[in-house]
């Protein structure tokens, strides 16, 4: 798991960027146009993958440690459920779209009350979550093959 | 219409390869194969947000399963063993897709949503007033964060449950490992 | 007739899951499985001749083309439930290969009844 050739690395450095930018912009207008965090946060998860596929394993953990990436796992889900506290403290009811009074203007980005905010953390949680058991898993086949040989 | 029994058909002939194939390697990229034209049936399917996370979800489905076949002895017994068990078994699978067709013909016909035939349905309600309750021009947004929050956080409970089962049963052992014992019999 | 054909692709995958020996197949079979449901309950929502359940600009210029995009939405409903158990199939997914990992370092093999006659 040395990565691979000069042309795979710098390729894949570029287009990184690209596929973080696209996970942004799939998350923060998962309201208006199809999305949401779901889908953003498969594909932030896909970036780093891509990167780590390239470089290796060591290169990742440099660059995104692993501490870093369960406290934005826990950060994700705090903040949904702080959301939902939210909701309960000002309008009466878990989950209640306190927000959505503010700003009523349909078809624009500052729109829909919580449902940005909530797409924010749930693209976090699950791009964090499934970026942590990839990498564990391929820590895991890399031991193997170290004990076999 | 024809193009759903086209990709319908091409689906259940890469399962059956998936399926009968001797070679695990084959029988993952079957499995993609799959995936991706499950994803072009949701897209027909007026369902966007299903396709991209279905292609998304497909793709980080393949590294995983790649990761655990490739490397491994791919080499598995034939079960002429247990022959009466697999004859058994498919008969009794048989018996039940021959019962299960005939609750199909109960369901409306393709085509006719099965809400547009009950009165009072949610789904009515959701479509027409989703935008001036919730102000989500994505309706599927609108029902996954505000109508039916509690299935999103029910969601993250599982993921996160199942994600940390992995982590766990992953993790290399510190204790037993002979890399960590060596030093301590050499000293 | 669609309907029967994911009830068709619902038996293989539970075939392949009963069967088959191999782990790495029973997870296959598991996902096959996973497809046919998913597929079944879009198909429930569909309309011939439908749009996606997404509101455009052109739909809020006057009342008849809100109108027309109520009567003519596909269902929001199954499309909702379905998105979340994709990511919840790719939460478990990774739970079974690394059980199955997690077996082939102990025994050296993904053969079931091998692994049942080893531990004796």
């Amino acid at each position: 798991m040395k990565g691979m050739t000069i042309i795979v690395k710098t390729i894949s450095s570029w287009v990184k960027m690209l596929i973080v930018l696209f996970g942004i912009y799939i998350i923060l207008f998962g309201h208006l146009t199809p999305g949401g965090g779901f889908a953003g946060g498969v594909i932030l998860a896909s970036s780093y993958v891509l990167l780590m596929l390239a470089f290796g394993g060591e290169f990742v953990k440099k660059d995104l440690p692993l501490p870093l990436v369960s406290k934005l796992d826990c950060l994700g889900a705090f903040a949904f459920i702080l959301i939902a506290i939210l909701g309960l403290v000002f309008g009466g009811v878990f989950f209640a779209n306190f927000l959505f009074e503010k700003y009523g203007q349909p078809l624009n980005l500052l729109s829909a009350g919580t449902i940005p905010l909530s797409n924010i953390a749930i693209g976090l949680k699950v791009g964090a979550s499934l970026f942590l058991v990839i990498f564990s898993l391929s820590i895991c086949c890399k031991g193997s093959q170290l004990d076999r040989k | 219409m024809t193009i759903f029994y086209i990709l319908m058909i091409f689906i259940v002939i890469a399962s059956l390869i998936a399926v009968e194939t001797t070679d695990l390697l084959s029988a993952v990229i079957c499995i993609g194969a799959m995936g991706f034209g499950v994803s072009l049936i949701f897209l027909f399917l007026r369902a966007p947000d299903i396709a991209i996370t279905q292609i998304v979800v497909e793709v980080l489905g393949l590294i995983i399963l790649i990761r655990a076949t490739i490397s491994r002895d791919l080499t598995f017994i034939s079960g002429d063993k247990e022959f009466f068990g697999t004859v058994v078994s498919v008969a009794i699978i048989f018996v039940i897709f021959l019962a299960g067709l005939r609750v199909f013909e109960t369901l409306p016909e393709f085509g006719t949503a099965i809400f547009t035939e009950a009165p009072n349905a949610a789904s009515q309600t959701y479509i027409s007033q989703g935008l001036d309750k919730t102000g989500a021009a994505n309706l599927v947004t609108s029902v996954i964060l505000d109508y039916r929050a509690y299935d999103t956080l029910g969601e993250a409970t599982v993921l996160f449950t199942s994600i940390i089962g992995a982590t766990v049963l992953l993790r290399r052992k510190t204790k037993n490992t002979p890399e960590t014992l060596q030093p301590v019999s050499e000293s | 007739m669609l309907y029967a054909l994911c009830f068709l692709l619902f038996m293989i995958g539970l075939y392949c899951a009963v069967v088959k020996k191999n782990m790495v197949k029973i997870v296959v079979g598991i996902l096959i499985m996973e497809y046919a449901v998913n597929l079944f309950l879009i198909m429930l929502g569909y309309r011939q001749g439908g749009v996606a359940p997404i509101i455009d600009k052109s739909h809020l210029e006057s009342q008849a083309a809100l109108n027309n995009f109520v009567s003519s939405s596909v269902d929001p409903l199954p499309q909702a439930l379905v998105l979340t158990a994709i990511v919840i199939s790719l939460g478990s997914l990774a739970l079974m290969i690394s059980i199955c990992i997690r077996t082939y370092e102990k025994y050296g093999t993904f053969d079931i009844t091998e692994i049942r006659r080893l531990r004796g």
